[in-house]
């Protein structure tokens, strides 16, 4: 799993749960894949993240000093930023580790980088 | 007629190792996949110089999500099999994949995708695999959270195979309540095998729908037009061939001085069937 889908995942279909979001996400192993910088689609994916849950994110990699921790007003014009975003988006894949809902604390595994939100029958 | 996969076992268990691998080492399979996302995506109607987040609903193998890798496109994949998926990440498709049931509501946030496709994955929904479930509510579930999680001009294409009548008037029911625009587009629907159920959805208000696959509707609608511009364009003067238009000839020629038979009550007369 990308943090890029990280930042869209919520557990609102859980029932009584109002907002889901952000999950709490904790890593047991994790890996670094290289993909193509592509500044336009990481600026077309800006509105679509929130902000403070990629700040989130990247405090959980330890890469907590390349975000600010507000939205700058200029991304699309910050080369660096982007190039940063990027990383943190889109190459580093979480493999093994967890995710939490922060209203009700069902835990939903990442198994081989993929996060199973599969609920029980009585959760619905 | 071949059983649907759909009444032997629910998706997660149907699906499994062996069913799973089918899916990427038969080659019938994997064609017939790719093309249904292609004409999905088409339906899509999506800039082709853009490149959009798009949800790939039942992405099993990731065959569709090869198709959006193709165009450029970044795509998020949701699967209720773990085995298809597990085949997905031997296949290292770029998307990124997520294990849910899309009974159980579209886990992501609001206004995420710039539209949705999904391959043969809709019919599932219309069953009840177990006591607790109930095709009207979880495909209302499934509809409203596909809803809020798409932006307010997106599109949502699925290609399913509907059992009857009642399932299509079922999913579009259940589309409609959840704010959907949209219908059903069927691509060459004189054919039994190529005939295949398109779900077009849009959230951004009502647009025309996209033109049928192999419909001759249209051919026959332009024609139709001709003969009555035809008919416009000869209005006031007799109809070709018929006696007054005959009798106009012959009057012309005889002003022109030319040399023309009298008019009788045999001018331009139908011989008799005898003859």
């Amino acid at each position: 799993m990308k943090l890029s889908t990280y930042n869209f995942l919520t557990s609102k279909a859980i029932k009584g749960v109002k907002v889901g979001y952000p999950l709490k996400l904790t890593i047991a192993k994790k890996d670094v894949v290289e993909t193509e910088f592509n500044p336009t689609f990481i600026e077309r994916l800006l509105p679509k993240l929130d902000w403070n849950t990629v700040y989130l994110a990247a405090q959980t990699v330890d890469l907590a000093d390349d975000i600010p921790q507000e939205q700058p007003a200029a991304v699309a014009d910050n080369e660096e930023l982007l190039q940063r975003l990027h990383h943190l988006l889109l190459e580093i894949d979480v493999l093994e580790g967890q995710l939490e809902c922060p209203e009700t604390g069902r835990v939903f595994p990442i198994t081989d980088g993929i996060p199973n939100m599969l609920l029980n029958e009585d959760e619905v | 007629m071949a059983r649907r996969p759909e009444h032997s076992a629910p998706p997660e268990i149907f699906y499994n190792d062996d069913e799973a691998k089918k899916y990427s080492s038969n080659s019938r399979i994997i064609e017939i996949q790719v093309e249904m996302a292609e004409r999905a995506l088409e339906l899509l109607n999506l800039d082709e110089d853009e490149n959009y987040l798009i949800l790939d609903i039942g992405c099993g193998s990731g065959l569709s999500g090869s198709v959006l890798e193709d165009n450029d496109h970044m795509w998020i994949g949701i699967d209720i099999s773990k085995s298809m998926l597990d085949i997905a990440v031997d296949r290292e498709v770029e998307g990124d994949l997520v294990l849910g049931d899309m009974g159980q509501g579209m886990p992501f946030k609001p206004g995420t995708f710039d539209g949705a496709i999904s391959i043969s994955a809709l019919q599932w929904l219309c069953n009840a695999d177990k006591t607790s479930h109930n095709p009207h509510k979880r495909l209302y579930k499934f509809f409203s959270t596909l809803f809020s999680s798409l932006t307010r001009t997106a599109r949502a294409v699925f290609q399913f195979y509907p059992e009857n009548a009642d399932q299509i008037e079922m999913v579009t029911t259940q589309a409609m309540k959840a704010g959907f625009y949209g219908g059903i587009v069927v691509d060459y629907p004189n054919s039994t095998k190529a005939k295949k159920y398109f779900l077009v959805l849009m959230t951004g208000g009502a647009a025309p729908m996209p033109k049928a696959l192999g419909s001759e509707e249209d051919e026959k609608r332009i024609s139709y037009i001709k003969k009555r511009e035809m008919t416009k364009d000869c209005r006031g003067k007799p109809l070709k061939k018929s006696r007054d238009w005959i009798l106009a000839k012959k009057e012309r020629r005889r002003r022109q001085g030319k040399d023309t038979r009298p008019d009788t009550k045999y001018t331009g007369r139908k011989r008799s069937a005898r003859f």
